[in-house]
């Protein structure tokens, strides 16, 4: 039987198209973009060609705006330790939420031993800051608003519109995380509002390990790599030529298939979300009804942990993501999921299901049956469903 | 996979999943906190563990872990069941993720409880409350380990110096 992926938030197959050009790509065997001879120029041309495809899909006004990097982690690293660096005689005082990527969080922490200081804002329990509380987090110390546009983990989207609107008030740098969005959600660098843009290649369907930072023209940001002049001089070191075509690629083919691929998405996350409360009961829904990922649901299902379910999923031929402690390495409960209230139980117990365009209405069907047989017999098993039905 | 053949036998056809009425000893280890809870129960008849079964809440470790642990205890009396150690079950097990051995072994304790149950009831002593673990801690003595890479590390420490972990946010 086909294996069937329900975990597309970790990575996501190449477009057909993506494979071409890719293997066109090696086959071609370009140059160095930065050589100045003929064959340096053709990989520059070809290099530019990429950027131009990607600009058009966040609709930035110039393709200079782009930066290319290692995927979404070194975007967010290059947005708030470039901003800091290049602003810190202005101000030391950062805004962010409690619910960011690691690469946000991590590269904030690093800072606070040079003398910055970051306010950390709460959310809902379906994940979504408070503008307002945004706009009182501010003081005249701050340099950089940094919160992302949508949650990996919940699928939540920010109300970014308002918090970049805030930012520019008070003539402050406003960067969105935007690795999970570009590319599924329709994303318009200048209807969102923001100066600074993360974003990954493999969320539209492009390779791995690479990504991209939007820096609206006038930011001040600094390189985080110091080198050469690559990328306009914001990003040292020769260009994963390859990756970028392919990047390119999936851009372009997002651009074009963009409201018909987020219609697909939603559709099957309806499906799934219709049948779910048929199939098990005891379950929370941490994802914001309105304001989410069409693809993607977090679901904590009481009584039983996430890693067991995720590995007898597996047998039954299922990939899924889960945010169990136990399963993520580093055996502590999620910072996010307990940020939107979660019990450290229920955070063990809670699933990240993706869908992606790969998917059909049948897998999901097959995927809620398996589900059904899977957390029955966990339930089975666990000393809480057998307290929590009182037959203890 | 991060787990063995065995592990993985074990996590899939679980041995003696379920309770037991009026048990002669239960024993409840684990904290959600750390992920797994585990009870055991006995039914003890001369001296020996006639019938054992477990309800665990926890990953496929936790889960092989006491179903292993239910194997090597059935049929044992009970001056060879108070032996057992987590040592004993992760050994029977071929091995667990190094991460997983401070978490998720817990099967020995839960079994040790259930027998010090079993002698206290004998003894006409009133039911231990069960063992929860409110906090992050480990079952193995007063040390500490690095979740990452097991090495043995100062309580509250935030930076493992061995594999360069950051262990501030809860440890």
């Amino acid at each position: 039987m086909k294996y069937i992926n329900v975990d597309h938030i970790s990575s996501n197959p190449l477009l057909p198209e993506v494979k071409q050009a890719m293997i066109a790509a090696i086959n071609h065997d370009y140059h160095n973009p930065s050589s100045q001879h003929r064959a340096g120029e053709e990989a520059a041309a070809a290099l530019e060609k990429a950027r131009e495809q990607v600009a058009r899909l966040i609709n930035a006004d110039s393709p200079k705006e782009i930066v290319f990097t290692s995927g979404g982690t070194e975007a967010d690293n290059h947005a708030i330790k470039g901003v800091v660096m290049a602003n810190a005689d202005k101000g030391k005082h950062i805004v962010t939420t409690n619910i960011e990527h690691n690469a946000v969080i991590r590269s904030l922490r690093r800072l606070k031993s040079d003398g910055f200081t970051v306010t950390s804002l709460s959310v809902n329990d379906k994940g979504r800051v408070n503008p307002r509380d945004v706009a009182e987090a501010v003081t005249p110390d701050t340099i950089l608003i940094s919160v992302m546009h949508s949650n990996n983990e919940t699928g939540t989207i920010q109300p970014v519109e308002d918090i970049a609107q805030i930012a520019h008030e008070k003539k402050i740098l406003f960067h969105t995380d935007a690795a999970d969005s570009v590319g599924i959600v329709p994303f318009d660098v200048k209807k969102v509002g923001a100066d600074l843009v993360s974003f990954a290649s493999n969320t539209f369907y492009g390779p791995t390990g690479v990504g991209g930072l939007y820096i609206r023209r006038g930011a001040k940001v600094f390189p985080i790599l110091d080198g050469g002049v690559q990328e306009n001089n914001k990003r040292a070191g020769t260009e994963n030529l390859i990756g970028i075509i392919g990047m390119g690629t999936a851009a372009e083919v997002a651009a074009r298939d963009i409201h018909q691929r987020h219609a697909y998405l939603k559709g099957l996350k309806d499906k799934f979300l219709r049948e779910l409360p048929n199939t098990l009961d005891e379950v929370i829904i941490n994802t914001h009804p309105v304001h989410s990922l069409p693809h993607l649901v977090s679901a904590s299902i009481k009584y039983i942990e996430g890693e067991s379910v995720m590995l007898m999923l597996d047998d039954e031929g299922i990939g899924v993501s889960t945010r169990s402690a136990c399963a993520t390495g580093s055996l502590r409960a999620s910072h996010v999921l307990l940020s939107i209230g979660l019990s450290h139980a229920d955070a063990q117990g809670t699933l990240v299901i993706s869908f992606g365009i790969d998917n059909t209405v049948e897998e999901v069907a097959r995927f809620l049956k398996s589900l059904k047989t899977v957390v029955t017999t966990l339930r089975d098993i666990s000393p809480l469903y057998k307290k929590a039905a009182g037959k203890g | 996979m991060m787990y063995n053949k065995v592990v993985m036998d074990h996590f899939r056809n679980p041995r003696n999943v379920g309770t037991i009425e009026d048990a002669d000893g239960i024993g409840e280890v684990g904290n959600p906190l750390c992920g797994d809870m585990m009870t055991i129960y006995l039914r003890i008849r001369d001296e020996r563990i006639d019938d054992i079964k477990f309800q665990t809440f926890g990953c496929g470790s936790a889960i092989a872990v006491s179903s292993m642990l239910t194997e090597i205890a059935k049929g044992k009396r009970l001056d060879e069941a108070k032996k057992i150690t987590n040592k004993d079950v992760a050994e029977a097990l071929e091995g667990l993720p190094k991460n997983k051995l401070h978490c998720s072994n817990l099967g020995a304790d839960a079994l040790q409880m259930a027998i010090k149950d079993y002698e206290d009831r004998q003894a006409g002593i009133k039911r231990a409350e069960p063992k929860r673990k409110d906090e992050h801690e480990h079952s193995h003595g007063d040390k500490c380990y690095c979740p990452y890479c097991d090495v043995e590390i100062e309580e509250g420490v935030t930076f493992c110096e061995a594999c360069q972990h950051d262990l501030q946010e809860e440890h």
